[in-house]
């Protein structure tokens, strides 16, 4: 059987998903047999490919390159799938929101409650413009399965994968469909 | 009270005349889900999640408020019903900033379990993001209004049970918020008597203890039925 072509992404969110994800320890060796890591933030590729089977979308929309990076991926990917409650309700990456819009936000953390050298940060091209308001992947593109948690215990995720990775739909029973 | 006799999901029941819809399916074991409602405090039909089908009508009724008739057909878990109570939990999370990962109720939340009952894998209407404030003016006790979900059981509890109706609503709509005493910081309300019944009314964690953090408020229903029992039935054992 071919290889499914898995790609993992890290957008607004702490990574705490990811390392989840490692923590499927030793079935990691067996996924590992059945999948090409095809882009992830745990391997070293540049450019989203094209042609995706599947994708783990950590992580909220919180910036212009986020935005972009989400689009991408709808474009070339088969199956999207919000992973984490960052991805899938904005969760403490949408904390901001309420605060207003980007401008707002920058000055609340960078110009009012600082007292050492407030400035806020601008590089241009190489920090990325923060969005007015951070969304859940599915508020910017079409997501194909939710994986609620914060993170998604680790045994979730393979209850996830392991039939993905088999050519069967996922389905989580509702105790597993918690979200924090 | 007469008896009347209906059916609630195809079962045969009967039941006294003065019943709710809600009173006779939890005494058959038929589970609607519920949200405002508390046992030992008045129904006031604010969720709607507990919604059902009365055949002959096209309206839902809510069936904490509605009595019981004669020959009455119920439909507790329909599709269309099963839907309606998906949108509602969805709009309640939608409405405010429910952030279940850093909230002190995490794990021990009926809007959290109610999310899981209704099978909400996502909400599919838009975040509102509103600014709310969090009063912890009082010495014991805190409100996070980013976590309310206007049910007023702090208020009927405060009110019916406790006698002090310290708690209420001010405002209509989005900007609906519960409030203390004269709309003034929980602390300076001096009808408070700091009983505490509101905290452990309130289904999730905008109502909570201070210096509990993340998911350390469990809520405390048995005082409630404790209190509930002992007004009603005189009976002070728990």
């Amino acid at each position: 059987m071919d290889r499914v072509k898995m790609a993992t992404v890290w957008l607004g969110g702490c990574s705490g998903c990811h390392m989840s994800f490692l923590d499927m320890d030793e079935w990691l060796v067996d996924l590992a047999q059945r999948i090409d890591l095809v882009y992830s933030p745990l391997v070293d590729v540049k450019e989203y490919p094209e042609d995706v089977d599947v994708c783990l979308v950590e992580g909220a929309v919180a910036n212009d390159e986020n935005l972009h990076l989400v689009r991408r991926i709808r474009a070339r990917t088969r199956l999207v799938i919000s992973f984490g409650d960052c991805a899938v309700t904005g969760n403490v990456t949408a904390m901001r929101n309420p605060l207003g819009v980007a401008l707002e936000v920058l000055k609340t953390s960078y110009l009012d409650k600082s007292n050492l050298h407030p400035a806020i940060p601008s590089e241009p091209e190489i920090l990325p413009v923060l969005l007015d308001q951070v969304r859940p992947v599915h508020a910017v593109i079409p997501v194909d399965y939710y994986l609620q948690g914060c993170p998604p215990p680790a045994d979730r995720i393979r209850a996830v994968l392991e039939p993905l990775v088999n050519g069967v739909w996922p389905e989580l029973p509702l105790a597993e469909r918690r979200f924090g | 009270m007469n008896s009347i006799t209906l059916t609630i999901d195809g079962k045969l029941i009967s039941a006294p005349g003065d019943q709710t819809i809600l009173e006779a399916a939890r005494e058959n074991d038929i589970h609607i889900p519920t949200l405002c409602n508390l046992e030992g405090i008045s129904a006031v039909g604010a969720c709607r999640v507990c919604l059902v089908e009365v055949s002959g009508s096209n309206r839902l009724a809510p069936s904490c408020l509605t009595k019981v008739a004669e020959g009455m057909q119920v439909q507790t878990a329909t599709d269309r019903l099963r839907e309606y109570r998906k949108m509602i939990v969805e709009l309640l999370f939608a409405e405010r900033n429910h952030i279940c990962s850093v909230c002190v109720a995490n794990g021990n939340c009926e809007l959290q379990d109610l999310a899981v009952t209704v099978g909400m894998d996502h909400v599919r209407y838009e975040y509102q993001y509103p600014s709310c404030s969090v009063d912890v003016t009082h010495k014991e006790f805190g409100v996070d209004h980013n976590r309310c979900i206007l049910c007023t059981r702090c208020v009927r509890v405060c009110d019916e049970v406790e006698g002090a109706h310290t708690w209420d609503v001010s405002g209509r709509g989005m900007q609906s918020r519960v409030i203390t005493d004269l709309n003034q910081p929980w602390g300076t309300a001096t009808s408070c008597t700091s009983c505490g019944k509101c905290v452990q009314a309130c289904p999730t964690g905008a109502l909570f203890r201070q210096g509990s953090t993340v998911a350390e408020m469990k809520k405390d229903r048995e005082l409630l039925d404790f209190l509930m029992t002992a007004r009603e039935k005189k009976q002070w054992i728990g």
